[in-house]
């Protein structure tokens, strides 16, 4: 018991205990569901980190959107702005991207991918944009305004893929592939993980230095943790830190969703993203909005989805109970989180309570 | 049944609403206490669960009771972080969501295994008004739905009354406006919002077992697709009152009819705009000072 309130003290900790409670949980769900535990760990394990393959090709793949998605849910929130549109600024930027890249396919690689890249960061941060300005202007809760252009993005890939970017035979609602040119060269060979890894890797050390170092990052910090008490202290102009926050929160969704279509999906279709943009917000709250932790959390979620993909395969275990362990996990975080305050710890009030 | 085109797509219109309409009055009520629940999907798709298993049985209004229980269940756990524990509503809501839809998923595999697609629940069909349903045009789509659609003609003016008529109401609203002065006027706000919760939970459970009991006939996972958040755009776009709900549930019940429509007509134009207006008329509708004085004061605001 010392061990586990020790435990949950420490930032890193409580993400930790809430972790194990939440696998614990799951556990018993999996035992009650009359499945074979051992046969479900042995196929959640060999699906995830069991071979070069399931770790490279399966869990690092799948955590790449998530760690860049992750990054960008952590920096608004950091803000104060709840940012849940990531859904749909990840899938304005990757209908850009593609867009961008399928004009560019006689171009050489180093011209044609960073072109496609800034065109998903700008694509993205626009769409944030929209949600920012009805902030800024009109005081609109960012909540049901990012909310809402989620919906309305679905509905302009859905529009995309039939219509105006539909590919030439007309048969399948998606867009053409990229040329070979235009994607993300992949990093090992015969494997599938591609370069937006080593890129979501370095992009989250040099958020976690701007955030740390950086006054633009402190503005940040000060915001975040009451915009009052900053705009008191002077200045601070509280609007437009929140304004700036909110952008690049989106301009790091869009890039996600640069990232996945130029170095997996190659194509623009309508489930491209299997909901990265609300799993990006476990991953951030697990990472206590710290961004070098968000590379952490982001692969625990990669891994548990490979892992659970093989799960399903080879134990019967329905993949649903990802969702489960991750919603699992972020009410876990809360509880701790409570756990703490009531305990009237000191220090730092933590992100993932406070992020209202 | 029979009638033009505009007819059929009335009637589906009004159809596609019911669910929306439930789910959302739910939605109004939590809002009306200060709390935004955006895990209303997953009460919706524990709802349309609780009704599968519930009306194994043979029967559809035992399965309305099981749609309505699974939506409270959901909502308690919703409630007992935001209310009782006191954590932020966006995050636990999102996390509500994630788990209704999969738990469902997991439980509906474990339950009835892969081939559960060929299961079929009793639904219960429409009961035409003997001489209302006649009536030209909107006969059939007011008047000959199920029962269910019918209990919403009766429940958004009591609501209307409700809240503006009764203490309770007042009590429900003070909580939402202004949670200090409701406590001092001896209102305990953790326990009227509780009960809104509860309440919404109910709602959304019912506009689940609306989609399995009187439209689908069978569970799908997933199959909430996205109407909890549908639900929270209607109560913006309803501008926080009964009926004002009852006509944006309409408006987005027509939007998504119209692709009935335009298939039927020979109509060339993208089926996503449509589809997209409703939600782009919410953003619009926000920007709008009015829309923004009619959100309860305190709405979304952790209590102390």
């Amino acid at each position: 018991m010392t061990f586990l309130v020790r435990l949950a003290r420490s930032q890193a900790g409580a993400s930790v205990a809430a972790t194990l409670l939440a696998l614990a949980a799951v556990t018993l769900v999996v035992i009650a569901g009359g499945y074979d535990i051992g046969h479900a760990a042995a196929a959640l394990w060999n699906g995830s980190v069991g071979s070069s393959y399931s770790f490279f090709t399966g869990t690092l793949l799948r955590a790449t959107p998530l760690i860049i998605v992750g990054l960008a849910v952590a920096v608004a929130f950091q803000a104060g702005v709840l940012n849940i549109g990531a859904e749909g600024q990840l899938l304005a930027g990757a209908a850009t991207t593609i867009a961008a890249g399928l004009s560019m396919a006689d171009r050489p690689g180093w011209i044609s991918v960073p072109v496609e890249l800034a065109a998903g960061m700008a694509a993205g941060a626009a769409w944030a944009g929209i949600a920012a300005v009805l902030k800024r202007r009109f005081g609109v809760l960012e909540v049901i305004s990012t909310l809402m252009l989620n919906f309305v993005a679905l509905f302009g890939v859905s529009y995309l893929v039939r219509g105006p970017l539909q590919e030439s035979t007309h048969l399948y609602p998606q867009t053409a592939s990229l040329a070979a040119s235009a994607r993300l060269p992949v990093i090992i060979p015969g494997q599938r993980l591609h370069l937006g890894f080593v890129a979501a890797v370095m992009l989250a050390i040099a958020a976690w230095w701007f955030m740390r170092s950086t006054a633009g990052g402190f503005r940040i910090r000060v915001v975040g943790a009451g915009a009052a008490a900053a705009a008191s202290a002077g200045r601070v102009n509280v609007d437009r830190v929140v304004f700036g926050a909110f952008l690049a929160s989106g301009a790091l969704a869009g890039l996600g969703g640069a990232v996945q279509v130029t170095g997996v999906t190659y194509a623009l279709f309508e489930g491209l993203s299997p909901g990265y943009g609300y799993t990006a917000i476990a991953v951030a709250l697990l990472a206590r909005l710290n961004p070098l932790a968000v590379i952490v959390a982001g692969i625990f979620f990669g891994g548990l989805e490979a892992g659970g993909a093989g799960m399903q395969r080879d134990a019967g275990v329905p993949s649903g109970f990802v969702s489960v362990i991750e919603a699992l996990v972020v009410l876990g975080v809360l509880a701790v989180d409570r756990a703490r305050s009531v305990a009237g710890e000191r220090g730092q009030p933590t992100a993932g309570a406070q992020a209202a | 049944m029979s009638g033009g085109p505009l007819t059929a797509f009335l009637e589906a219109g009004v159809r596609t609403a019911t669910p929306l309409a439930y789910a959302a009055l739910g939605e109004l009520v939590v809002e009306r206490a200060g709390v935004i629940n955006i895990g209303l999907e997953g009460a919706i798709i524990g709802g349309a669960f609780g009704a599968l298993v519930f009306a194994d049985t043979g029967s559809v209004p035992l399965g309305f009771a099981g749609a309505a229980l699974a939506g409270i269940l959901v909502a308690a756990l919703f409630a007992l972080f935001v209310v009782t524990l006191r954590t932020d509503q966006i995050i636990t809501g999102t996390a509500m969501s994630m788990l209704g839809l999969g738990l469902t998923g997991t439980l509906y595999r474990t339950m009835y295994g892969s081939a559960g697609a060929s299961l079929h629940t009793p639904t219960i069909a429409p009961a035409p008004v003997p001489g209302l349903s006649a009536i030209p045009v909107i006969g059939p789509a007011l008047f000959d739905q199920p029962v269910v659609t019918y209990a919403l003609y009766v429940l958004v003016p009591a609501l209307a009354w409700w809240f503006y008529r009764s203490a309770a109401g007042l009590a429900l609203r003070a909580v939402g406006e202004h949670p200090e002065a409701a406590r001092g006027a001896g209102i305990s706000p953790d326990r009227v919002q509780w009960a809104a919760i509860l309440f919404g939970g109910a709602m959304g459970g019912i506009g689940g077992g609306t989609l399995v009991l009187a439209q689908v006939g069978t569970f799908a996972e997933g199959m909430s697709a996205g109407r909890g958040f549908i639900a929270i755009a209607i109560v913006v776009l309803g501008r926080w009152t009964p009926f004002g709900v009852a006509g944006a549930a309409l408006l987005f019940g027509a939007a998504s009819a119209l692709q009935t429509l335009a298939q039927t007509t020979g109509w060339t134009m993208p089926y996503q705009l449509p589809l997209a207006f409703p939600y782009v008329l919410t953003l619009v509708l926000l920007a709008s000072a009015r829309a923004r004085t009619a959100a309860p004061a305190a709405l979304g605001q952790r209590s102390a």
